[in-house]
């Protein structure tokens, strides 16, 4: 179609799609209400398991099969990463051979600063997953500080030294482990949220770091074969 | 009246979906992809709000205090990691689209009908 | 427990594949694979004969807690997953020359991610499923990043698809706010009399999702890009069950949670008017294609809008011969495929003019096109005949002629494939004035990577066993079906009957006119309906307007 006829189509559909919400919202109870009964229903469920954060309790332990889908996507779509983006026969991955990759020149008060940041990250990541249960965090956060802390390593400038610490087999192996422990977990032990949390920040930690490794690659690495 | 905070995801959705109807470049297509899913995120914590109420934690308040509802932000941040996910799968697609064919342009792009 | 062990035995060995195929050699991979999705189909089948069951995950009861509920309709459907899936990782067994082990994994994730999606009792987890079952089926789809088409078509599906299900999520938010409840059952009962505004949009906000997984037109867009560039045991998985999933959801959410609110008489409007579109426009652009695998994603399209019309009827007999007509059709098409992939496998081209009269030798694979080109025209006593005979009863007389025009060209189109490629009918060169086909059609980096000099029998025997279940699942005594589809409406009725004479007469009719077709388009009368192929441009802008053009014509139909 001629980018005026998308236009057109489209923006019929976004007027009608408009309207309809509009009207719907209407509908609705009014904002800030205070009729929320599934939610009050989780709550003495939460402080009778002792987890005091409600979503934690929701999430790993009355909801928990609702998580079970969503580390799996997290799972399929770090695999996904690995094997949409590997090089094919018609390129070449480029160990550090002609091109220069070394480390990059910065000034060193940048590549301080990046040292002296990552233990203080790695130990709030860990802090944060092993508090979820406690208070506002868990493992999907906790994970998530984790596996980006250690890029500070490539943003301090050396790229290099990143790749040797996060070797892909041990990380995909890492990832998958973790996602079948908690498998098993959510549909076999009902209700170890501490356990959970902990499996959860190691597989998304994982995650992470695999699928960001995958770019890295695909963006600094890969060469066409000439 | 009070129902008006609730049209802001509805405008969030519509602004996404523009952006992919009129897009030029394909990162730009999934990145409003994810502008469409925050609608989404914030439609459900609007509808968990309550006035007067405090965080769903119980660590250091008494549990009878009003807090608002968790169960949305239980949803939202399944949602959020099911996105993100999601949105990194799409982008790993574009760079081999980028690689194969040389242009993210859609309207480069060429049909699949023969 | 046993349900709980089924639901987990996928993602559980789809772990441990992932964390130690790189290790393993191929055969302990195919191994393990198969002997997992064998065993949840045992697993499955001990539940249904069991009379099925609703287990609350993790004991939390009917508070806060999610539902499995295995009753007829999502266990069988499970059960037809499972077995489609297991004749997939068959045929993958030689026809991957080298494939590593996260396939696999991506098939079993997949394959459990259906089963969870099809046996949860509860809306928002239904959503989680569902997600999960398109993140991998974009991995499936893009799996060859090699070839620009493949990720061309897999980024297509992926936004579509994608942005289908966060409208759903926009409708499981509206839902939620006005009842509080997640559940299936739990909605239905809180929603009962309410018929605002909100529920209908509501609903139709849910349904996007699930009719973009159906590819119902207009929403279909994705289904062709995609089955063109996967490969061919993916396929099998996304024209036998996911698309048909999507119909079932819409079925499940309607008929449990909104049933006593939103009026009958407009959905009825609605998903007959949709899936009417989609059976004329799958039959008609199916015969324009040449792509064998595109002509079957035409195909998946208009049978899945005639799914859609049976399930739109909204009546007892109408809803047991969808379920029949599903089975049937699962069989069916997965086996088409199997034979699309064994040519894709002997000459690396799918096009059908490049291998006119090619196939002569593969009697096999001619078979199997040509039973399933009779089982898609509807030749009693296969599934899809006997689902479709429950469907014109209920429907009346258009909804007769619907369903033989869809399946004439359909099947007249698969026929014409059989004819030109395994009997070499037709010109040798057709109509020297067509424009020069793009190498679109033709993969130049094979599935394979050699080409065998007999094909070996995994690859071709689970494309026969299936195109034959698919040909006989008219036998299973109508009592059967009917009982199993009772729970899913709520409406005991007398068992369908579908050996009637206008049945036998109309399928009859179906399979002489799909010769017809056949014949016709070999001689080259197909008309030029350039428009047609313009609309389905490759364009990604181009399907999401279409996407919100539907969503909004979805919502008047709705509303009159």
């Amino acid at each position: 179609m001629s980018p005026r006829g998308r236009l057109i189509v489209g923006l019929f559909g976004a007027t009608g799609l408009a309207v309809l919400f509009t009207l719907a919202a209407l509908g609705l109870p009014g904002f800030g209400g205070t009729s929320h009964p599934y939610g009050q229903r989780t709550l003495p469920n939460a402080i009778a398991r002792h987890t005091p954060n409600v979503v934690s309790s929701i999430n790993f332990d009355q909801r928990a099969f609702d998580t079970l889908g969503e580390e799996l996507i997290l799972m399929a779509s770090a695999l996904a990463a690995v094997v949409i983006l590997r090089t094919v026969r018609a390129e070449q991955e480029d160990a550090a051979g002609e091109h220069s990759y070394g480390r990059a020149q910065v000034y060193d008060a940048l590549r301080l600063t990046g040292y002296l940041l990552l233990p203080v990250t790695l130990m709030t990541g860990v802090y944060i997953v092993a508090h979820g249960y406690l208070s506002p965090g868990g493992g999907f956060q906790g994970g998530v500080i984790l596996g980006s802390a250690i890029h500070l390593i490539y943003l301090s400038g050396d790229y290099p030294a990143l790749a040797r610490i996060r070797p892909i087999p041990a990380f995909e192996a890492g990832e998958a482990l973790a996602a079948g422990a908690f498998v098993v977990l959510a549909l076999g032990f009902a209700g170890q949220v501490k356990a959970m949390n902990a499996v959860v920040g190691l597989e998304v930690g994982c995650a992470v770091v695999l699928a960001l490794a995958k770019f890295f690659e695909q963006a600094l690495l890969v060469r066409k074969q000439t | 009246m009070s129902q008006l905070p609730y049209l802001v995801p509805g405008w969030i959705l519509l602004i996404g979906v523009y952006g992919i109807v009129t897009s030029r470049n394909l990162v730009h297509a999934v990145v409003c992809l994810s502008v469409a899913q925050s609608a989404t995120y914030v439609l459900l914590l609007s509808v968990g709000y309550q006035r007067k109420a405090t965080a769903p934690v119980f660590s250091d308040i008494k549990p009878t205090r009003n807090v608002v509802d968790p169960l949305v932000q239980a949803m939202t941040l399944t949602d959020i990691v099911v996105g993100a996910t999601a949105t990194a799968l799409l982008l790993a697609l574009t760079v081999q689209v980028a690689k194969r064919r040389g242009t993210v342009d859609p309207d480069e792009l060429r049909s699949l009908e023969p | 427990m046993i349900l709980q062990f089924a639901i987990g035995l996928p993602f559980a060995v789809a772990t441990l594949l992932a964390a130690t195929g790189r290790w393993l050699p191929r055969v302990a991979v195919d191994a393990l694979a198969t002997a997992t999705v064998s065993a949840l189909a045992v697993l499955l089948g001990v539940v249904l004969a069991g009379g099925g069951t609703t287990v609350w995950l993790g004991g939390w009861g009917e508070g806060v807690g999610i539902p499995l509920v295995a009753d007829a309709v999502s266990t069988g459907l499970a059960l037809t997953v499972t077995v489609v899936a297991l004749a997939a990782l068959v045929v993958s067994w030689r026809y991957f020359a080298e494939i590593q082990a996260i396939f696999h994994t991506l098939v079993l994730l997949f394959t459990g991610a259906m089963c969870a999606f099809v046996l949860t009792g509860d809306l928002f987890d239904s959503f989680v499923f569902f997600e999960l079952m398109s993140v991998v089926a974009y991995a499936l789809t893009g799996y060859q990043s090699e070839e620009p088409d493949t990720v061309h078509g897999a980024l297509n599906f992926g936004i579509v698809n994608s942005l289908g299900a966060y409208f759903t999520l926009m409708g499981i938010g509206l839902v939620y706010a006005r009842t509080g409840q997640l559940g299936f059952v739990a909605i239905g009962r809180q929603l009962h009399g309410d018929d605002g505004t909100l529920v209908t949009v509501a609903f139709a906000l849910i349904c996007t999702g699930f009719l973009v997984k159906a590819a119902v037109v207009p929403f279909h867009f994705w289904l062709a890009d995609a089955h063109a560039v996967a490969p061919t045991p993916v396929c099998m998985l996304f024209s036998g069950v996911m698309v048909e999933l999507g119909v079932y959801a819409v079925a499940r959410t309607y008929l449990t949670s909104f049933a006593g609110t939103v009026p009958a008489g407009a959905v009825r409007i609605s998903l007959i008017a949709f899936g009417s579109a989609a059976a004329l426009l799958g039959g008609v652009m199916c015969v324009l294609q040449r792509h064998i695998k595109r002509l079957l994603a035409y195909s998946t399209i208009s049978h899945v809008g005639l799914l859609l019309v049976g399930v739109g009827l909204l009546h007892e007999d109408a809803l047991a011969g969808a379920a029949w007509y599903l089975a049937g059709h699962a069989g069916v098409k997965a086996g088409l495929f199997v034979g699309a992939g064994a040519l894709l496998n002997r000459f690396e081209t799918i096009d059908e003019h490049d291998l006119h009269g090619r196939g002569r030798s593969m009697h096999v694979a001619g078979t199997i096109f040509l039973l399933g080109g009779l089982g898609l025209a509807g030749l009693p006593p296969s599934g899809t005949w006997a689902g479709k005979a429950l469907i014109e009863e209920s429907g009346g007389h258009w909804v007769l002629a619907l369903c033989v025009t869809a399946s004439a060209l359909t099947a007249g189109a698969v026929l014409r494939v059989w004819l030109r490629v395994f009997r070499g009918a037709g010109p040798a060169r057709p109509d020297e004035t067509e424009p020069p086909q793009p190498e679109v059609t033709r993969h130049k980096d094979a599935e394979t990577e050699f080409t065998l000099s007999r094909l070996p029998w995994t690859m071709l025997a689970p494309g026969v066993l299936l195109v034959l279940s698919g040909l006989l699942l008219g036998l299973v005594p109508g009592g059967v079906v009917g009982r199993a589809v009772e729970p899913f409406t709520h409406l005991p009725g007398p068992p369908p009957a579908p050996w009637t004479m206008t049945a036998v007469a109309s399928g009859a009719l179906a399979v002489v006119l799909a010769f017809a077709v056949a014949v016709l388009s070999l001689r080259g009368h197909v008309p030029r309906a350039a428009l047609l192929h313009r609309l389905h441009s490759g364009h990604v802008g181009d399907y999401v307007a279409w996407l919100v053009a539907g969503v909004t014509v979805f919502g008047l139909l709705l509303f009159t």
